[in-house]
């Protein structure tokens, strides 16, 4: 392919990442935004959605269609249950202490993935999209007679992966519904203002703190369902996510959910550009060594107000 | 002679004016107590004094050479002591450790000079009893008295001391008094009070800030009869 | 009144020295009893605990947590294993390199670092080190990646000795550790540790007492990566070995665990930390092979329950002049 198909495919699966992106970023970006803590375990989060959709469609068979979507109910839920039990029994104990929590995180992303290991195995597993046909797409080429339409071998893409930007774009939707328009909303927003003051309101912030994380979660294992059937179920996969999502949410600062958006979809396609034309390393080291530097000269991020 | 003096101190934070402009100096040997209504920029004003928090506009002399650009630790080893509003020691460490951590920062800290300092200052503060004690399991008073202590071991020019009597018990303010009597002849000492008594007990001359501007400055009897201070401390409320 | 003079036995530099010497001459000793395995086992966490004695400098005595020491273990291994596989060096000066390579990276990112406090500080060590640790997958070339190389036996042989024999590596980590040992032993009592120690107790108050904090914070870090290079740099060269395994974020979180467990702001903590784990570690994995899910179970408990690790708890409770 010429590097104007190249790049507008990379470009589209670019779109595609910054899509699962956005949604696993948005739920670390909550929990940081009400919670005041990191959350180092969200990148299991992700790889918990895709192994327990992996889960629920062996065990359902038939059409992957049911499967998946028993899976996309299921995943974020258990998730999200386990996340909510997480806070309960260690977060809470801490006080949700900044330092602590993060150790005692490091902590819950190995006992998970190691979990995850000693029950899923270290192999990598597919799960079936639930529709999958492929488009080829367009491109222009000047050529002798103006403007035309060509169709070059290799750019395409699957109407799954539409469907997952897509999905993304609702979900996210409904979230911002949920928070700006809802009652559940309003007491999140408020115990993030001043939590203080939530408590003197009556609102019940320890449990508002479990639904958050939990929400946060579910949020990840969202993502890590649409994109399992694109990329296999794997018990190491949610390493990149936590990395790609601390990055967005550090950039378009910590607890702002329309600069994580944005983020998402600039660090998504550079991600996507970088790995296609240069090393999948390179872009990783150059994406690690941008969250250092912007927390070490920049630490409201690029869209945040208040210092980390 | 002056010891420390500023021009036209300034501090801005978006929207408001903490403190505007201020002229201000402090002779050699004094005691200078500042004072004002709540909100009238005095903790900004001495946290520009001491470098803990940055001026937007003018300078801060300290005998005679500009410290503006100066980071606070360095101004500390100017020669300045500073106690803080809400007191702050080494809670996890024995009082004497507290006293020495002060001590051994100075040029002569060898084992036996620094003991020696750490000695003189708890006795000064009547400490030395307690040396052994953590300082987080000293009373509220004693751990103020251990500040001061911290303070002598430098052997400052200069004492800054952020209302120092706050949530001190009656008889403790009396021993106050007298002990700031005793770090005059040593140091030059600048205090932010609230208390009157204490104020016009133990201050030569009053510094009044308003809205952060110098209302008034004099002696107690000149600052008692103002008219000015007084409107400023019962009109605002 | 003077100054209490105390005898010569209860004085607190007396008893430190007395306290580690025994501490060695016990571990010296050890080797003479214990069957090969065992002391084997021993080399390897003598070597190990001087990488949790250089974190402990940072974390334990000057309270600041950092989740990227890995990368300055890594330049010490590295920057032996490198020079040694690649330039021909003999093991001397390839220590040397490491220890350089080690103070070089340390004095780097502990100056950028930092700028940080807090959450943040952990983060950017981490990415620090995350990058460092894929800059190492990067030029795979050179470095052989994960798979890591060996350094030959016939190499390492420093002054004569071949480390290879039991005997000699377990004396090299002997004396790698009680250099390491003194050296930290006399920091923590020197002026400088002590002001450390008002850093971690109260940075604002040292600040106003006209300490420079952040220079100290900035020599901490350096000194913390100094001893952690210096312990990667012995493990390539004793056990002969050098791989990216080593610059993982899992790297970076045991040295955490082990001053955890032993008592952070202790001298004699690491050490025991280090073996407990280790020891730990060693026999669960004859019935698992998730010991990663022990050692993250025992490091959220402790987070939970037991902030001052065993030696902490025995200066609390028994012995409270314990360094």
């Amino acid at each position: 392919m010429d590097f104007g198909p190249h790049l507008f495919l990379a470009m589209l699966e670019g779109t595609i990442t910054a899509a699962v992106l956005a949604l696993t970023a948005v739920g670390l970006s909550i929990v940081f935004g009400v919670m005041r803590v990191v959350n180092v375990a969200h990148g299991e989060f992700f790889m918990l959605g895709a192994v327990i959709a992996w889960w629920v469609t062996t065990l359902l068979g038939g059409h992957p269609a049911l499967g998946f979507v028993v899976a996309l109910i299921v995943a974020p839920l258990l998730t999200g249950l386990i996340a909510a039990t997480a806070d309960r029994i260690v977060l809470r104990r801490i006080n949700y202490d900044p330092e602590r929590t993060i150790v005692a995180t490091i902590g819950l992303l190995y006992v998970i993935q190691q979990a995850t290991l000693m029950t899923f195995g270290p192999e990598a597993r597919p799960v079936e999209a639930p529709f999958n046909q492929r488009i080829a797409l367009p491109w222009f080429e000047y050529g002798i007679d103006g403007f035309m339409l060509i169709w070059p071998w290799g750019l395409g893409t699957t109407t799954y992966k539409l469907a997952v930007i897509v999905a993304a774009v609702v979900i996210l939707l409904a979230l911002w519904v949920l928070m700006t328009r809802t009652r559940i909303g309003l007491i999140m927003r408020a115990t993030q203002l001043d939590r203080e003051m939530a408590i003197a309101h009556a609102i019940p912030v320890d449990r508002v703190y479990a639904l958050v994380f939990a929400l946060g979660a579910g949020l990840a294992a969202l993502g890590g369902v649409l994109v399992v059937p694109i990329q296999q179920a794997h018990y190491l996969m949610g390493g990149d996510p936590l990395l790609l999502s601390f990055i967005v949410v550090i950039i378009g600062g910590l607890g702002s959910v329309v600069g994580t958006v944005v983020a998402a979809i600039l660090i998504g396609m550079s991600d996507g550009i970088i790995s296609v034309f240069f090393s999948p390393t390179l872009a990783k080291i150059l994406a690690t060594l941008f969250v250092a530097f912007v927390l070490v000269f920049r630490p409201q991020g690029l869209f945040g107000q208040r210092p980390s | 002679m002056t010891l420390l003096s500023t021009r036209g101190l300034s501090k801005q934070y978006a929207g408001l004016r903490a403190v505007h402009d201020v002229d201000f100096s402090l002779e050699k040997g004094e005691i200078r107590a500042l004072i004002g209504p709540n909100g009238a920029g005095k903790s900004t004003f001495v946290g520009m004094l001491c470098g803990r928090i940055p001026a937007s506009e003018g300078q801060v002399v300290f005998d005679g050479s500009d410290i503006t650009p100066l980071a606070a630790h360095q101004r500390i080893s100017l020669g300045m002591a500073y106690t803080f509003q809400i007191t702050s020691v080494f809670a996890r460490l024995s009082t004497r450790e507290n006293v020495a951590l002060a001590a051994r920062r100075l040029s002569d800290s060898t084992p036996r000079h620094v003991r020696e300092r750490v000695y003189k200052a708890l006795e000064q503060v009547d400490l030395q009893d307690r040396a052994e004690t953590l300082a987080g399991d000293l009373s509220y008073g004693h751990q103020r008295l251990l500040e001061i202590a911290m303070g002598l071991a430098q052997s400052p020019r200069l004492f800054i001391l952020d209302e120092p009597t706050q949530g001190l018990a009656e008889n403790e303010i009396e021993s106050f008094k007298q002990l700031v009597k005793t770090l005059a002849v040593d140091a030059t000492v600048l205090l932010i009070e609230h208390n009157m008594d204490v104020v016009m007990q133990t201050a030569q001359r009053i510094t009044v800030l308003d809205f952060g501007e110098i209302l008034a400055e004099g002696t107690p009897a000149e600052i008692r009869a103002s008219d000015a201070v007084q409107a400023a401390y019962l009109g605002t409320g | 009144m003077t100054a209490k003079n105390p005898g010569i036995l209860s004085h607190p530099v007396t008893r430190s020295a007395l306290l580690h010497s025994g501490v060695i001459v016990l571990l010296a000793w050890l080797f003479q009893v214990l069957p090969e395995y065992h002391s084997g086992n021993l080399a390897r966490i003598m070597v190990l605990a001087v990488y949790a004695m250089g974190y402990n400098v940072l974390f334990g005595y000057t309270g600041l947590l950092s989740l990227g020491h890995a990368l300055f273990f890594a330049a010490g291994m590295y920057g032996l294993g490198l020079s040694m596989y690649w330039l021909d060096a003999s093991p001397a000066p390839s220590m040397l390199a490491g220890l350089i390579s080690a103070l070089v990276v340390s004095g780097v990112v502990g100056a950028l670092a930092l700028r940080t406090t807090g959450v943040a500080f952990m983060i950017v060590t981490l990415m620090f080190a995350q990058a460092g640790f894929l800059t190492i997958l990067l030029f795979g070339e050179y470095t052989r990646g994960d798979e890591g190389f060996v350094l030959p036996q016939a190499d390492r042989v420093l002054f004569g000795l071949d480390l290879t024999q039991p005997a000699n590596r377990y004396g090299g980590a002997l004396i790698l550790f009680t250099i390491c040992l003194g050296l930290v032993a006399w920091l923590v009592q020197s002026r400088f540790g002590k002001t450390l120690i008002a850093i971690r107790e109260n940075e604002e108050r040292a600040r106003m007492l006209g300490y420079d904090v952040q220079r100290h914070k900035w020599l901490a870090v350096v000194v913390s990566g100094t001893l952690s290079g210096a312990s990667g740099a012995a493990y390539a060269l004793l056990f002969g070995y050098a791989g990216a395994t080593f610059a993982t974020v899992q790297y970076s979180i045991f040295p955490l665990l082990w001053v955890l467990l032993g008592g952070a702001g202790t001298t004699l903590g690491p050490l025991i930390g280090t073996l407990f784990m280790f020891y730990l570690i060693d026999i669960s994995s004859q019935f698992t092979s998730a010991y990663l899910l022990i050692a993250s179970v025992i490091l959220i408990l402790l987070t939970l329950f037991a902030p001052h690790g065993l030696a902490g708890v025995v200066r609390k409770r028994l012995i409270p002049w314990l360094p």
